[in-house]
């Protein structure tokens, strides 16, 4: 079976005014299907970048990337958008919950891209809290919950619609190291015992320490991979 | 409908400024749904069904002026005309200038003329039999508890009577109705018998004010006002005639053009209130950029993103917009209600379906407008700039 995620030749130019900013330059990186990679490295080295192209939040401006046999670099606009409802959930660092909903309402928003009725959507979205540890925590809204709470809730929207792969952007960034250490264990649970596919960025070398491989990017390329096992 | 929960959400989003801005639009749709009620009723007042088979004849230089009554028999033999009846302008004032209503002195044959106004036939011959007699409509009645035989007496303004007396004492025989609730302002007439006021008045004696003309085929009105006016050419009392509706419309033009006054006031305050919620709405827009690319993350394409901001623009104006209509409905109810007889001017009507649609079609179109840059920003917005606070 082949990777859930192809990359090959990938590179992404940026053009501001004259200036023409090479992020990602030629990189080529395959993800197995469950999976849990993080990505390292520092300001300016285009792991945010390669994490987006991932997504389906940006488009390569060279080489191929596929997901789950789907070349995702030719989609347009609106197609990309109906790929990620179906296929990508999101974790920010700073959780991009919609403040005047409830935590039930945040979660369910991927769901009112289906056709599930209002039922429906409710008991997936409660299912969904249940799984990361919210469900006495539904009909709060953002600012009533913690950062960890609130990072959870967020977790919860990015699995509600049951997506083939799971993309974290310094998911631990804005939390304490308790809250951190939450979250991670989370994730682990979900790509463990769930078989969620992980791709995660991250500064904090603790924080790699719970995926299964961490690759390193300077300057747009790769320069190093390190893989860990845990149970 | 699955989206109206993440819209009324948006709305609500800063509580305060939306409250603030949907009183705006409350106001706005109020003063639109009074003006609409006195100017649909302006109009409604001269298209009665009765009234399109009638054509008014004044005086060409201005209705102010008299007519001679000579006049009446020969338009009555004039092809076309079915019937002819007159009247005079009587000004009186009943106790204080402030109780002011519509008197005026009458043909025989007046009513014939009128079917809108409900007499009964025994107050008609009561009318034509006593010639201090005076008919008046039932909203006027009722607002100054007369009945049936009581002697009312009204000041002159214009006409004295041959002894010198500006006070002219009627005998109250009839009282008539309007059916129809648009044409209820109607009640608001007070008549008297046009022989009795001749007879007495100490000038103008063989003179009338104007000429009622029920047309025998109304597709002929044209044809037939001309040849009534011709009667007149080339003498020192020639006239105008028209159908009742361009009759009303110029009167009340010269009180007041309502449909301008009411189209400029309109215009000014629709204008004020698209520069007002257009404002609150790319405000909205602007702090909600990372929120609108994170719903653009999940996989709401650009065109969902954009019915999404247009829905809440024009939720925004529909819920201001209908509390406002329901409040100018209300308080047209209440003055209805309360002041039946208001003088010439003509009765609001009820706020109704027709000014319902038009303030909903009004609402919608801009609701639409302030919210079309917002919501093209909403659209265009890239995801990766915005989630990165560029």
């Amino acid at each position: 079976m082949g990777a859930l995620v192809e990359i090959r030749n990938l590179s992404k130019v940026y053009e501001r005014g004259k200036e023409r900013i090479e992020v990602l330059h030629h990189v080529n990186l395959d993800i197995e299907r469950g999976g849990f990679v993080a990505l390292m490295g520092p300001s300016g080295s285009g792991k945010t970048t390669l994490l987006n192209l991932i997504g389906g939040l940006d488009s390569p401006s060279e080489g191929t990337l596929s997901v789950a046999g789907r070349r995702i670099e030719r989609l347009g606009e609106d197609a990309l958008a109906r790929w990620r409802a179906s296929n990508v959930g999101f974790v920010f660092q700073f959780y991009n919950l919609l403040p005047m909903l409830s935590a039930q309402k945040n979660v369910e928003l991927p769901l009112l891209l289906t056709r599930l009725s209002a039922t429906q959507r409710k008991r997936k979205a409660s299912i969904a809290l249940q799984l990361v540890g919210l469900g006495n925590r539904a009909q709060h809204k953002p600012s009533e919950l913690s950062g960890g709470q609130q990072q959870r809730v967020a977790i919860a929207r990015a699995l509600v619609s049951d997506p083939t792969l799971l993309v974290c952007d310094e998911p631990t960034g804005d939390l304490d190291r308790h809250s951190a250490t939450d979250i991670l264990t989370l994730l682990q649970q979900l790509n463990r015992d769930h078989g969620k596919t992980i791709v995660m960025v991250t500064h904090d070398p603790k924080a790699a320490e719970h995926a299964r491989q961490t690759l390193h990017l300077d300057k747009g390329t790769f320069v190093e991979s390190s893989e860990l096992a845990y149970a | 409908m699955k989206y109206f929960s993440l819209v009324w959400a948006a709305l609500f989003r800063r509580k305060t400024r939306t409250f603030f801005t949907l009183l705006s639009v409350l106001a706005a749709f109020l003063l639109f749904g009074l003006l609409d009620s006195v100017r649909t009723a302006f109009a409604v007042a001269s298209n009665s069904v009765a009234a399109a088979n009638r054509l008014i004849t004044v005086s060409k230089i201005s209705f102010t002026m008299s007519l001679p009554k000579s006049l009446y028999t020969r338009i009555q033999t004039e092809p076309g005309v079915a019937d002819v009846t007159y009247a005079n302008w009587f000004g009186g004032i009943y106790q204080d200038p402030k109780h002011f209503f519509p008197s005026m002195a009458v043909a025989d044959n007046y009513f014939d003329l009128h079917p809108e106004w409900q007499l009964p036939g025994e107050q008609r011959k009561a009318f034509h039999d006593i010639r201090t007699g005076a008919v008046v409509g039932a909203s006027l009645a009722e607002k100054y508890h007369w009945k049936i035989g009581d002697k009312i007496p009204l000041q002159a303004t214009m006409f004295p009577q041959k002894d010198r007396s500006n006070v002219w004492t009627f005998d109250l025989v009839g009282i008539y109705h309007v059916d129809d609730p648009n044409l209820r302002g109607q009640e608001s007439n007070f008549f008297i018998n046009w022989d009795y006021f001749d007879e007495a008045r100490s000038f103008g004696n063989g003179t009338v004010g104007w000429y009622v003309v029920k047309l025998a085929d109304r597709n002929r009105a044209d044809q037939v006002a001309g040849e009534i006016d011709a009667l007149s050419a080339d003498s020192d009392h020639e006239t105008r005639t028209q159908s009742e509706q361009a009759f009303t419309a110029a009167l009340m033009g010269q009180f007041a053009d309502v449909g301008l006054i009411g189209g400029a006031i309109m215009g000014a305050v629709f204008f004020t209130l698209v520069l007002l919620t257009g404002n609150t709405m790319a405000q909205a827009v602007r702090e909600r950029i990372p929120e609108l690319a994170v719903l653009k993350t999940l996989g709401f394409t650009n065109r969902t993103v954009l019915a999404l901001v247009l829905s809440e623009s024009v939720l925004l104006l529909v819920l201001g917009g209908a509390v406002g209509l329901g409040i100018a409905g209300l308080i047209v109810d209440a003055v209805r209600t309360s002041l039946p007889a208001m003088g010439p001017t003509a009765p609001m009507v009820p706020v109704g379906g027709a000014i319902w649609l038009q303030g909903l079609g009004v609402m919608i179109l801009v609701g639409l407008v302030v919210g079309a840059l917002p919501a093209m920003r909403g659209m265009r917005l890239r995801i990766v700039d915005a989630l990165s606070g560029h």
